[in-house]
């Protein structure tokens, strides 16, 4: 065998080899979408009755909070930047990095300082390769977060909202995450998550303009929304970290069925070349061994005379 | 009046328990509360425990509940909790072991999870 064509068929083995690892990891991405959407289903129930209660509580009293109040001068902001621990997962991390500076650029230029918090390897990376300081940083559950996750990244940055400025607390809080909006499209977007807009959360309970009964509150409003607020934001974080485990597993999908895909094409035009110079080869011995024939034949003639 | 509530036990990662009972007793901040069908609108803090529902067949569902809250309004009647478990999920022997390991480390909160637990799985 000739040495070009050894290396064609080196090479078509390894991509081969390849290929079979990346649509297996197409595969698990699949299922585990699938899983990550009944498990953002499944949680869908109580966020929608937390958000009713918060709801209730904050159109049935007057109450103030310190979770629910705009601070008049806005010095410091937290910015939660939800990324994944691993990467092969195309756009997805550099996306949600892509929101969070944009955002964090926004928030400096109104001259507010920002706290960043991340979860996930991948933005803490990112931040620390520039040497960026981060508050707090959460890992090894993006893939599959529960609950208790969430309420571990929940418990600091509703620490730092109630503390006052003057002792490091922040007045704001942002949070960026992919939202899950399709097999096919998952768009990283910003939302502040603090102080919350009661008038907001009533729009999201009730659309229709429903009313809401007028609630006895045990043991007082206050206690309810002291007990309330936090849980309520828990469930948001923990809504916005299942959606971004269900966006990385489908971007981590799409790029391996491209990655697949692209290995098929490479193997097709490895094939053709190591066809024509198998051929290539052959059409050479020939040619030789005409060649030398020919040239035999012309020497037993001359000879003969 | 249909003499009925609609009740549902909701987890913070899954539905635990929805059908229909006459009677619902759990333990708010301000101690045990019963609600029955008709009840004025209410929302409270829970404590720890066992919430009891008697179903409309004349069942008892029993489940171990920690921290969340109770709202009622309309006959329906949503019970919230990070955690919930029905008292036939409970696995007695994990329980004892787990507040046989908070007493001996003194974690306050994992003994009082276990003991809402072994109530709970003990009391059906």
């Amino acid at each position: 065998m000739g040495a070009q064509l050894r290396v064609y068929k080196r090479r078509i083995r390894s991509v081969t080899a390849t290929k079979k690892i990346t649509k297996a990891m197409e595969m698990i991405a699949a299922s585990r979408v699938v899983k990550a959407q009944r498990k953002v289903a499944a949680s869908t129930p109580y966020a929608q009755e937390l958000t009713r209660a918060v709801t209730a509580v904050g159109i049935g009293s007057n109450t103030k909070h310190p979770l629910t109040t705009q601070a008049e001068t806005v010095v410091r902001s937290a910015v939660l930047l939800l990324s994944s621990d691993r990467g092969l997962a195309g756009a997805f991390n550099s996306n949600a990095i892509k929101v969070a500076e944009r955002l964090t650029e926004r928030l400096e230029a109104e001259g507010k300082q920002v706290d960043t918090y991340i979860v996930g390897r991948r933005g803490l990376a990112h931040y620390n390769f520039r040497e960026r300081t981060v508050v707090e940083s959460w890992s090894g559950f993006t893939d599959q977060p529960s609950y208790a996750d969430a309420k571990k990244v929940a418990a600091p940055l509703i620490e730092a909202i109630e503390k006052d400025t003057a002792e490091g607390g922040v007045d704001e809080l942002h949070i960026v995450f992919t939202e899950f909006v399709s097999m096919m499209t998952q768009t990283a977007l910003d939302d502040r998550l603090l102080p919350l807009s009661l008038e907001d959360v009533a729009k999201e309970a009730a659309p229709q303009g429903e009313i809401l009964p007028l609630y006895d509150f045990e043991p007082s409003a206050e206690d309810v929304l002291d007990a309330l607020l936090p849980r309520y934001v828990e469930s948001r974080i923990y809504n916005a970290l299942l959606q971004s485990a269900a966006s990385k597993h489908a971007a981590t999908r799409r790029a391996m069925k491209s990655a697949t895909d692209n290995a098929g094409d490479l193997i097709t035009s490895l094939s053709r070349l190591a066809n024509a110079a198998r051929q290539a080869e052959i059409t050479q011995e020939i040619s030789e061994i005409v060649g030398g024939s020919a040239a035999l034949a012309d020497a037993t003639a001359g000879s003969d005379r | 009046m249909a003499a009925e509530l609609h009740v549902a036990l909701v987890a913070a990662d899954r539905e635990v328990w929805s059908g229909e009972a006459t009677l619902v007793v759990a333990r708010t901040t301000s101690g045990d509360i019963g609600v029955m069908p008709g009840h004025q609108p209410l929302l409270g803090v829970l404590e720890s425990g066992p919430v009891t529902i008697r179903t409309s067949d004349g069942g008892t569902v029993i489940a171990a509940v920690h921290g969340g809250f109770i709202s009622f309004a309309d006959n329906k009647l949503s019970l919230l909790a990070e955690i919930a478990e029905l008292s036939d999920e409970i696995d007695v022997q994990r329980a004892e072991r787990e507040l046989e390991r908070a007493k001996a480390e003194g974690d306050a909160s994992a003994e009082r999870r276990a003991d809402v637990r072994l109530r709970a799985a003990t009391a059906s």
